[in-house]
């Protein structure tokens, strides 16, 4: 059926759904970032382990902190709507609780996203 | 297609036709881990929300975060961190074009299982290192 496509569709080569290889690439490109950005989060969770309230806050509301924060949140929440995005395609087959699922993914991972972007802002700005 | 009636067809084989194999597993948990840490976001989004918040706020995340079923609960959320991390830089080898040769499948295999662990548990030991435990 190659012959059907016309030769301007098989040069941008972004198939039926006009985003060709955004998906996959962006998974990626979430993936490398999450690497040092959850390895950030952890190590100062651990030197944090114990710490009080006061200790905690002034450590989130340093600026710096803040955007490595920021950054982390903005790169997990993309790559995990992603992840979950081809697990309800893998297994959800109904076309209404399919559709529902995704708009759910869409959802959570929205709300998580601007929820811990709330935090962090008021924790740097006050 | 005018008969409506269900036949009974062929089916594929499925997963428990196979003999349980390692990549198998990993594949299986690098999707559970990741669907745990995707609801565990939840935890992150209520520790700095409560950060935020105030003191007591923070109080009950710390309650919640000590208490026995807090720290299995982080304790596994570091576990599948640590898991999944190494499940993705499995396929970054992978998405070179490298390591699809069976014995570098199985040594790959066998390193993204082990180092996941030892990181937790070195992760665990210093965290409560920093709490003075030792």
């Amino acid at each position: 059926m190659s012959d059907m496509r016309t030769p301007l569709s098989r040069v941008r080569g972004l198939g039926s759904a006009k985003k060709g290889t955004e998906h996959f690439f962006m998974q990626r490109v979430t993936a490398l970032a999450n690497i040092p950005l959850m390895l950030f989060l952890v190590g100062a969770l651990v030197v944090h382990a114990g710490s009080d309230y006061a200790t905690m806050t002034a450590f989130l509301g340093n600026p710096f902190i803040g955007l490595i924060m920021l950054l982390l949140i903005v790169s997990a929440v993309y790559h995990m709507r992603l992840g979950l995005q081809v697990v309800i395609e893998d297994y959800i087959h109904g076309e209404a609780s399919k559709l529902l699922a995704l708009i759910a993914n869409q959802f959570f991972a929205f709300t998580i996203g601007v929820a811990c972007i709330l935090a962090v802002l008021k924790l740097v700005i006050g | 297609m005018t008969d409506q009636t269900t036949r009974a067809r062929p089916l594929s084989p499925h997963i428990q036709i196979y003999r349980w194999t390692l990549t198998m597993m990993l594949s299986i948990l690098h999707r559970a881990t990741g669907v745990a840490l995707y609801a565990g976001t939840v935890l992150l989004a209520w520790w700095l929300l409560a950060a935020a918040t105030g003191p007591e706020s923070y109080a009950q995340v710390q309650a919640v975060s000590s208490a026995w079923y807090g720290r299995l609960v982080l304790f596994g959320y570091s576990w599948a961190l640590f898991h999944h991390m190494f499940g993705g830089l499995r396929h970054f080898i992978w998405d070179t074009g490298r390591g699809f040769d069976l014995k570098h499948v199985e040594i790959i295999a066998r390193l993204t299982s082990i180092l996941p662990l030892i990181l937790t548990a070195g992760v665990w030991v210093a965290a409560y290192a920093y709490m003075g435990a030792f």
